[in-house]
């Protein structure tokens, strides 16, 4: 991190973790994470499996329980206040890994859920907001569809399209391509690739996607064994990996 | 090396996998064991079926004013003819047997729209059936006031008694029973225990025990001079009783239900109610309807043990009333052929609607 971003006001920052730590029974998963996300900045974290990548974007959104440390959303501290904890989560959108669409609802009742009992839309505006990200994620023929009848790289576009309808200001991606056929990989990232570069939303991405990290990300963050080990420009990054778990990592991945 | 252009078209298939035949030699003769259990069976049929049909139909009366008018060939059905009423409305006063026909017309046709899926409004109309009729439907069945004469429940009795106590029994016990799987599956340790206690003390005892005991041992610790209602009381006891069974019925639906799907209704802000009541509930109750209908089959059925506290369902009168009228001896089996009937009728009915609601919700996910 650069003085200059130290220096910073502390309410440029979106998101801040401070000293966070996280145990799964007596297994340490998160080891005094320190992150600083500006608003509008684009964040890929990678790392081995069990690094606890998805743990940390989890813990943003409170699915999973931190421990020790702080957690800091818009300048506000997330604890246990279940208030808070619902007023942050309309404001962060998440994309599983599974989708975890709502099986029993069509593709258009997946997308005004959320508007209409939490944000309190009226049915035809959300079904309107619901068109257009539909639109925008290029499946708006699907809309009276169940998820069961799309392909996976349609409902994690649906996904993403449902998260956006609550219009978020951080939108968290929990490895959306590793689940997956490799012919449907692309259609995804170019959604997200496409969100990226409109700017304004302050993405996390947890992801294997190296391409798409090189293309849109600010950072670069990789974690191993629950730390942050390395944070750098996409450039520096992938050039010139400064530690040996990195050089490690990144040259089992790339071939 | 291979390399085609052309794309095969799809051939239909070959002949000798379908038809009556096919289907005779695969599931009826596929083996000798088979073949002679198919044989057996037949045999079986042959033995029973043919004289079932001449006693119930070919040789039966089905008019006659009294007993002597039934020859004892076949079944006396002029025996249910006449005593058809009392096994519908019990010791209901015939002259008000009106109120009670009333009350159920009332019932099926508020119930008729809530099954054409463009009706408009439905969560009103529902909530009108299950919140304002009850008190209608009471009125008019029990009266004493508005001009109507008071009927009281130790009347009531019959096919109407056991409409009412599983129509009552069936729509309370389901949301306790969900309230209770949810409330098993809290993580709040006082919510969990009350649960788990509730839940599991009510389906260690009979049925029977907690009839007898909400009949006989309740009103000696309540003060004196109270009396509360044998039917209100024996309801209370069904309603707790079944409900521990559906809570079961309905935590095995819950646990089937992805943690990624609590997860996403969550993360989207949505409350614990809200992503219960509108992402987690519809799934799983979707998933346990063989076992819900299961357990109001049982329901259903079970309404026969308030016989034990004086209340006389449709077995009851058929066995108590019917069977100790002297003029009319003797026609025992067609009284239980008869009860057997309605009552299958109704299961049947029930399991028929339970694989209907079965294909309308499901939609095209495989799980």
């Amino acid at each position: 991190m650069s003085e200059a971003n130290k220096n910073a006001a502390v309410n440029d920052y979106i998101i801040r973790m401070i000293n966070l730590n996280k145990w799964y029974g007596d297994f340490h998963v998160l080891k005094d994470i320190n992150l600083d996300v500006k608003q509008g900045e684009r964040i890929v974290i990678c790392g081995p499996s069990g690094s606890g990548k998805s743990t940390l974007i989890r813990c943003i959104n409170h699915l999973e329980e931190h421990q020790k440390g702080q957690i800091v959303i818009e300048g506000e501290e997330l604890t246990g206040d279940i208030k808070h904890l619902e007023k942050v989560r309309t404001n962060v959108g998440m994309c599983f890994q599974h989708f975890n669409l709502f099986p029993h609802l069509t593709i258009m009742d997946n997308l005004t859920l959320a508007p209409i009992w939490v944000r309190k839309t009226p049915k035809a505006e959300a079904e309107a907001t619901a068109m257009k990200y539909l639109e925008r994620v290029k499946i708006p023929d699907q809309a009276d569809k169940f998820p069961g009848q799309l392909s996976g790289g349609q409902q994690q576009r649906v996904a993403i399209a449902r998260s956006l309808c609550m219009n978020p200001k951080v939108m968290l991606f929990d490895e959306p391509t590793s689940a997956l056929d490799p012919e449907m990989i692309s259609e995804v990232l170019d959604v997200m690739v496409e969100l990226a570069e409109e700017g304004g939303m302050t993405m996390l991405c947890v992801t294997h996607e190296m391409g798409f990290a090189k293309q849109v990300a600010d950072r670069v963050i990789f974690m191993d064994a629950g730390q942050i080990i390395e944070e750098n420009t996409p450039d520096e990054f992938f050039n010139n990996p400064q530690s040996e778990r990195t050089q490690l990592f990144l040259s089992q991945i790339i071939h | 090396m291979y390399v085609t252009d052309k794309i095969l078209p799809a051939q239909p298939a070959p002949s000798d996998t379908k038809g009556p035949v096919v289907w005779l030699k695969e599931n009826l003769f596929s083996s000798p064991l088979n073949i002679l259990m198919t044989l057996f069976a037949v045999y079986l049929i042959y033995l029973l079926v043919p004289p079932a049909i001449q006693w119930a139909f070919i040789d039966a009366d089905w008019f006659a004013a009294t007993r002597d008018g039934c020859s004892r060939e076949g079944a006396c059905w002029a025996y249910i003819a006449n005593r058809f009423g009392q096994t519908i409305y019990g010791f209901y006063p015939e002259a008000e047997q009106w109120r009670v026909n009333t009350a159920f017309l009332m019932l099926i046709v508020l119930c008729i729209p809530l099954f054409i899926n463009s009706f408009p409004k439905k969560m009103w109309l529902g909530g009108f059936i299950l919140i304002i009729f009850p008190f209608i439907a009471f009125f008019l069945i029990h009266g004493g006031s508005f001009g109507l004469v008071e009927v009281s429940t130790d009347k009531w009795g019959g096919l109407m008694l056991t409409l009412i106590i599983s129509i009552i029994g069936i729509t309370l016990a389901l949301p306790l029973g969900i309230i209770l799987a949810l409330g098993r599956r809290s993580h709040m340790p006082i919510v969990k225990s009350v649960s788990v206690l509730f839940i599991e003390f009510w389906r260690g005892v009979p049925l029977i025990t907690v009839l007898f005991m909400s009949s006989v041992m309740l009103p000696l610790f309540m003060p004196e001079g109270s009396d509360f209602d044998k039917l209100a009381r024996a309801m209370i006891g069904i309603i707790l009783f079944q409900s521990a069974y559906v809570a079961e019925v309905v935590r095995g639906g819950l646990q089937a239900i992805p943690k990624g799907q609590y997860e996403a209704a969550v993360a989207m802000g949505l409350t614990y109610w809200k992503s219960m009541f509108l992402v987690i509930l519809p799934q799983a109750l979707k998933l346990v309807i063989p076992g819900l209908v299961n357990t109001f089959i049982a329901l259903f059925k079970d309404t026969t043990l308030v016989l034990i506290i004086g209340l006389f369902d449709l077995l009851g009168v058929v066995q108590n009333v019917l069977g100790a009228d002297s003029k009319w001896l003797g026609f025992e089996t067609e009284g239980y052929v008869y009860a057997a009937f309605v009552f299958w009728l109704f299961c049947f009915g029930m399991s028929r609607y339970s694989m209907a609601l079965e294909r309308k919700l499901h939609t095209g996910h495989k799980r």
